[in-house]
């Protein structure tokens, strides 16, 4: 069986760094796939307006294609370029839920991920994301520094 | 027709008393509230009229009936769905990929912080302050079988919504009325959706507007000492102004961040006087079933205390009154059904259990005077409603009931009360502005029309005295049920044909649980 990769993107050196990794790994291995996946962190249990709701399923749209047209297709392109069999997501909600979520949807052997650049009192409560991944994760994870 | 053109000039009317500000500032607040009782007087008789050769109000009945036929209609829905509705709150059932759409709970919490508010704390003052204890028990009654109201409008809410290109959506009664007619050949859902429409509007000016101001005000001068209505009214409605049309979000989201930790805070300060007072809980209950069956000496009786208690709760969980299936329209599910499942869940929040814990705090408090001799209650000078310790009513009653028994509250409370003011307005700005919408189109100019009228109804509200400005808000809100009522009555099959399909499904086990 062929090596399968999910690979977390945020937008940010961190993810870039990630990719990188991947693209490593994916190279020694032949037939190997990735998944490159952009989070947008998202909670269902947040306040709203009736106004921004009304609006959501729009704003849902534009924030998918951004984060397509910005992070996710230039990653894509990227590794097709090098010759790698990849396909790119954009999902809504908590960042160590989604990436595992989809590793355990597309039966993968690994997640890598990038150091999480978030700090603040938040992550000190609540841990970061990467933190959480590692923490919560159902195959093994790369963090790459 | 005659009835619109009759309420045009009244709102005219009251317009036009707006200018007369200027003149003096001692008597400006007088001013307002004649010219406010005088133009919307003939409206509020006419909805509060008794049913002929009694004193119970025609529309009391209405609400009750209404909600009482969709219980039985619905076979008790509100009992039955009651946990399968938090299944559907938490998350359980929906769709991974739906993720970063607007969720059960949002939706819910939206159209929470839209009636969690002054009617919880002024409003239950009120019931209890004239119609007794025993109010409460009409109030929680009528809160339970108004979940099948709410159940029932705002399935049909997201059934019937617009979705537009651009992909936002707009709903309501509005929207169900025509669509809904239409679909089953009936005539006449456009001239409800129009009626709907302009009672909304009168709605949002009135309980989601005036009220709410009106008692902000009377809750900051309960800590600042008196001083005019209208510069509470003016500050009110520059910052509503900044958001409704100034478009600062900041302010809009600071606030429905900071409304639900009130909301709670509120729960929590009521349960704390109830624990430090367990001893009298018991006493309390007491009053409060003596009282929905004697009336305990209030004015009107046993019927005095049932009409306030409905009155009130209809006031405060909205239920029928169809400005829910407005705020719940927006949750993208392709079951509309679930979300009328989880509007059941309003009511019992809003009026079952936060309604019921003030009532608990004022009656427990002491506040309302009781005559030694007789053990009902004493009733004031003029015979209208309850003496009180202080002479309080209102949120100043909740505020004095808190107040004994922890004295600083009362501050925390007038931040609660004006923030829960703050986002009663935001809400109900928007199920105006669609109601305007739906009449005059949607366009920015049609839209700042509607938002400047809104910012003025604001101060006339400050300024005018409680009791035109409780009439007016009950009357354009009872006027709404009047309206959806009677089309939900067309349109419920279409929702039982929807339970039917949904809970088979349900229990043959096609409708999952997601694992999450």
């Amino acid at each position: 069986m062929s090596l399968k990769l999910v690979v977390g993107l945020d937008g940010h050196s961190t993810g870039e760094k990630a990719l990188a990794h991947a693209q490593k790994m994916a190279e020694k291995s032949d037939g190997a796939e990735m998944v490159a996946v952009y989070v947008i962190e998202w909670s269902p249990f947040t306040f709203q307006t009736a106004e921004e709701n009304a609006q959501r399923h729009k704003r849902r749209e534009e924030e998918i294609s951004t984060a397509m047209e910005r992070v996710v297709t230039p990653a894509v392109e990227k590794m097709t370029a090098a010759g790698l069999s990849v396909k790119g997501m954009v999902r809504h909600g908590n960042v160590a839920d989604v990436l595992d979520d989809i590793a355990k949807a597309e039966s993968a052997d690994q997640i890598i991920v990038g150091r999480s650049s978030d700090n603040g009192l938040t992550s000190r409560i609540f841990g970061s994301a990467t933190g959480n991944l590692v923490m919560s994760a159902s195959v093994p994870v790369t963090v790459v520094v | 027709m005659n009835m619109i053109t009759k309420l045009l000039a009244a709102l005219g009317a009251v317009i036009m008393a707006s200018p007369a500000m200027a003149q003096e500032a001692m008597s400006l607040d007088a001013k307002v509230n004649e010219a406010f009782a005088n133009s919307t007087g003939w409206f509020v008789s006419f909805i509060f009229a008794p049913i002929p050769g009694t004193s119970f109000p025609w529309i009391v009945m209405w609400l009750v009936i209404g909600a009482s036929v969709f219980t039985i209609y619905f076979a008790f829905v509100q009992f039955r769905f009651f946990g399968h509705a938090i299944s559907l709150v938490k998350g359980d059932y929906s769709d991974p990929n739906d993720a970063g759409e607007v969720s059960h709970f949002q939706a819910l919490a939206t159209a929470l912080s839209g009636t969690v508010g002054l009617g919880n704390i002024a409003g239950v003052a009120v019931a209890v302050g004239i119609g007794g204890p025993g109010a409460t028990f009409w109030m929680i009654l009528a809160g339970l079988l108004g979940m099948a109201s709410k159940f029932t409008e705002c399935t049909l809410g997201v059934k019937y919504r617009n979705e537009y290109p651009d992909g936002s959506v707009s709903g309501g009664p509005m929207y169900y009325m025509s669509k809904g007619f239409d679909e089953l050949g009936l005539p006449g859902g456009k001239i409800l959706a129009v009626l709907f429409s302009i009672f909304c509007i009168l709605g949002a000016f009135g309980g989601g507007n005036m009220f709410q101001a009106n008692q902000a005000h009377a809750q900051i001068t309960q800590i600042t000492g008196d001083y005019p209505g209208w510069i509470t009214g003016i500050i009110f409605a520059a910052v509503v102004f900044a958001v409704i049309v100034g478009g600062i979000k900041s302010i809009a989201k600071v606030t429905e961040k900071v409304v639900p930790f009130m909301g709670l805070m509120y729960v929590g300060a009521a349960a704390i006087v109830l624990i430090v007072n367990y001893d009298m809980i018991g006493w309390a209950f007491g009053q409060i079933f003596a009282g929905a069956f004697t009336g305990l000496g209030v004015a009107g009786g046993m019927v005095g205390a049932l009409i306030q208690g409905f009155k009130r709760a209809a006031f405060s969980n909205e239920a029928g009154v169809g400005s829910a299936a407005i705020a719940h329209s927006a949750v993208k599910t392709k079951e509309p059904i679930t979300e009328g499942f989880v509007s059941l869940l309003e009511p019992l929040i809003d009026t079952v259990v936060i309604c019921t814990m003030t009532a608990l705090v004022i009656v427990i408090s002491q506040q309302l005077i009781i005559d030694e001799a007789t053990g009902n209650y004493m009733l004031n000078e003029a015979g209208s409603a309850i003496a009180t310790v202080d002479g309080n009513s209102g949120v100043a009653l909740t505020s004095a009931a808190f107040g004994s028994a922890i004295s600083w509250f009362p501050f925390v409370l007038a931040i609660a009360v004006i923030l829960f003011a703050f986002s009663t307005m935001i809400s109900w700005s928007y199920y105006g502005l669609k109601a305007w919408t739906y009449l005059f189109g949607e366009g920015q100019t049609t839209e700042l029309v509607f938002k400047v009228i809104f910012c003025i109804f604001i101060v006339i509200g400050a300024a005018a005295s409680l009791g035109p400005v409780i009439d007016f808000s009950d009357a354009a809100i009872f006027a709404m049920a009047v309206v959806n009522i009677t089309a939900l009555y067309f349109l419920m099959k279409l929702v039982r044909a929807e339970l039917v399909s949904y809970s088979d499904r349900l229990k043959a086990g096609v409708i999952k649980k997601f694992d999450h």
